[in-house]
């Protein structure tokens, strides 16, 4: 499902430039559920942007489905996250002008599903989420744990191949955190691709892969069972 | 992206509902732009309207010639002379001088005015004048006729009486035409009635001079002398000049002599007032330019205040799926909807105003029915919409380049 080959990236300010992923090597099979972890500036929030065409990189390749993802306009861009790809946000990133109901149907808006249609449908994944009820709520009349549902309704919506979470428990408490990671790990059996960005361990532990990065370069890949056996 | 989409106006609809302050804010400074504008445009009309009303009840194309007293001694006159005219002066300009379209000599009856119709009776201004004067008066007949050459080669005792003469002596519902009033105990006949443009020159009665000069001692004497010409302001100057020249050697005076003749020239004044009007108008025109101008950078700056507090919405939308192209049309439209709307307001507005003030505001010589040109209000505001969308413009291009990542960015 994602293939990256020796991806560069770096951030340049001014007269300086930061090396930020330095030759990443990935490869992400179709209905797998990856963590991704690593310290604070180690690169995982830039390697998941590059992931969601939400950043471009320097070098390297970058196979998405198949399809290389390469200086890609923005257009295309914006139709390929639109039809491959859900994103979930730790703050997030609901419209608050926008009711429930409204910010999940969003993306079916830019697909050109009719009105009716996608707020059928939106009321359909709430009502997944548990949600139904809040249908007509601003975000900022849902608690962080709802918010965080109603993100990943909108993230499914357009039943995308690839799910990318960036750090989706990091506003949250634990039991929340766990709620949310139930969630995850029902659209992973769904068979839809899981790559979440996180720092908690308890997060990694429930996932099938964790990939530890360190300055820009994969340090570690850990399988599901290697971790449980360490854990033990 | 369709314009005529639906879900495009929806989606619009709702960002606007849903920010009624930003909304409110952007929309106040177009409404109040163009109401602005076309209240100075309505102010300037009715200035214009006002002053060319004065003129209207007059010919604005007549030269008044009156009689003075010398101030200057003159080949052995002594200054201090009363200058007369008679109708041998009449006669004179009337046959000698060219460019003259319409003249009229004219009688003043100061004393017995005293009109009457059997037991009503006033006073009323006596204008005893040659048949030309109605041109020169601009007095329009509403009934029967002006005065004509016949009456006063025959010496007529016959009458044209204003509107508001006729209402007040004519109480007893009569058509006054043919009826005869008294003026001063001798019975003239009623032939018009006329109105003016000006009320007050409705309380006049014009009277054939050659009648009123025999009948009421006048001899050959007339007070002064009123012509029309279809001269510019240019040569108008040198027909006067002429008069002068020659009524001075008729006259035996100095014809630089200040005091004895004066001269009222309204072409010269038509002239100077037209100049005014077009003078009114730049300023009205920079003014105006101005105003729209203060309203696109008003609008600009609050496209680019709403652009940077949106940057993050947009990018979500770009995030979650969302083109350049469609968030440009997003921001866009709804600059292009605000505007339109607040500038219809402010249309709206503003000829509602204009249209309050010269109901009910008090009747003034110098400004009425301040109006504006509907063609130029609508450009106007076309054009603030216009501009509105430019200036939405290039705010909305930067926002569509935002790159999500940087927009989604956590403080």
């Amino acid at each position: 499902m994602i293939d990256l080959r020796s991806i560069h990236k770096s951030y340049v300010t001014g007269s300086n430039s930061l090396h930020v992923l330095k030759g990443i090597d990935l490869f992400v099979d179709k209905g797998e559920l990856v963590s991704i972890m690593g310290a604070s500036g180690s690169g995982k929030s830039t390697l998941l942007n590059v992931l969601g065409i939400l950043d471009n990189y320097e070098k390297g390749e970058y196979y998405l489905d198949g399809q290389l993802v390469k200086e890609m306009s923005e257009a295309k861009a914006a139709i390929l996250r639109n039809r491959m790809l859900g994103f979930v946000f730790q703050s997030f990133n609901l419209i608050s002008f926008k009711n429930a109901l409204e910010n999940v149907a969003l993306p079916l808006y830019y697909q050109g599903v009719s009105r009716k249609k996608r707020n059928k449908m939106a009321l359909e994944f709430l009502d997944r989420m548990g949600l139904k009820e809040w249908a007509d709520h601003l975000p900022s009349e849902l608690s962080g744990g709802q918010k965080q549902r109603v993100a990943i309704a909108r993230a499914l919506i357009t039943k995308p191949r690839v799910i990318l979470a960036d750090e989706p428990t990091g506003a949250l408490d634990s039991v929340t955190s766990q709620e949310v990671m139930d969630i995850f790990q029902e659209i992973n059996a769904a068979g839809i691709t899981v790559i979440i960005v996180t720092h908690e361990r308890e997060i990694a532990q429930r996932t099938d892969k964790i990939i530890r990065l360190k300055d820009g370069n994969i340090e570690e890949i850990i399988f599901n069972q290697h971790l449980q056996k360490a854990a033990i | 992206m369709h314009l005529f989409d639906i879900d495009i106006w929806q989606e619009i609809l709702s960002t606007i509902r849903k920010n009624r302050l930003r909304t409110f804010l952007t929309g106040f400074s177009v409404a109040w732009g163009i109401f602005m504008l076309i209240i100075l445009l309505g102010a300037g009309n009715g200035l214009q309207n006002g002053v060319e009303n004065q003129f209207k009840s007059d010919a604005t194309n007549s030269i008044w010639i009156y009689n003075g007293t010398t101030t200057k001694a003159y080949k052995g006159l002594q200054s201090g002379r009363n200058i007369e005219f008679n109708n041998s002066d009449y006669e004179f300009v009337r046959d000698n001088i060219p460019g003259i379209k319409e003249i009229s000599a004219r009688y003043y009856m100061w004393q017995n005015r005293l009109v009457s119709y059997k037991k009503e009776y006033g006073t009323y201004d006596l204008i005893c004048v040659h048949p030309d004067y109605q041109v020169i008066e601009n007095a329009i007949i509403t009934s029967g006729r002006f005065l004509n050459n016949v009456d006063i080669h025959n010496y007529r005792k016959v009458a044209v009486i204003g509107r508001k003469v006729s209402t007040s002596l004519f109480k007893d519902g009569k058509d006054p035409l043919g009826q005869y009033i008294n003026v001063n105990k001798v019975p003239f006949e009623v032939v018009g009635v006329f109105r003016d443009q000006s009320e007050r020159d409705e309380e006049r009665i014009y009277l054939p001079i050659s009648t009123v000069q025999m009948i009421f001692n006048g001899g050959n004497r007339i007070n002064n002398l009123s012509l029309t010409s279809d001269l510019n302001a240019k040569q108008s100057e040198e027909l006067e000049a002429t008069l002068r020249a020659k009524l001075a050697q008729r006259h035996q005076f100095d014809k630089d002599d200040p005091g004895a003749l004066f001269v009222n020239n309204t072409i010269k004044q038509y002239q100077k007032f037209q100049n005014l009007f077009i003078g009114i108008r730049i300023f009205v025109a920079f003014i105006g330019m101005f105003t729209i101008i203060a309203g696109i950078v008003g609008v600009s700056n609050i496209m680019i205040i709403v652009v940077n507090e949106r940057t993050k919405e947009i990018g979500i939308r770009k995030a979650i799926g969302a083109t350049p192209a469609s968030v440009i049309g997003l921001i866009l439209l709804e600059a292009i909807v605000i505007t339109a709307f607040a500038g219809y307001i402010g249309l709206v507005a503003g000829v509602g105003l204009l249209e309050l003030l010269s109901k009910y505001l008090p009747q003034n010589d110098f400004f009425q029915n301040p109006e504006v040109d509907f063609s130029i209000a609508m450009i106007s505001t076309l054009l603030l919409v216009v501009a509105g969308a430019l200036a939405g413009f290039f705010p909305a291009l930067k926002a569509s380049r935002v790159k999500p990542v940087v927009a989604l960015r956590d403080e």
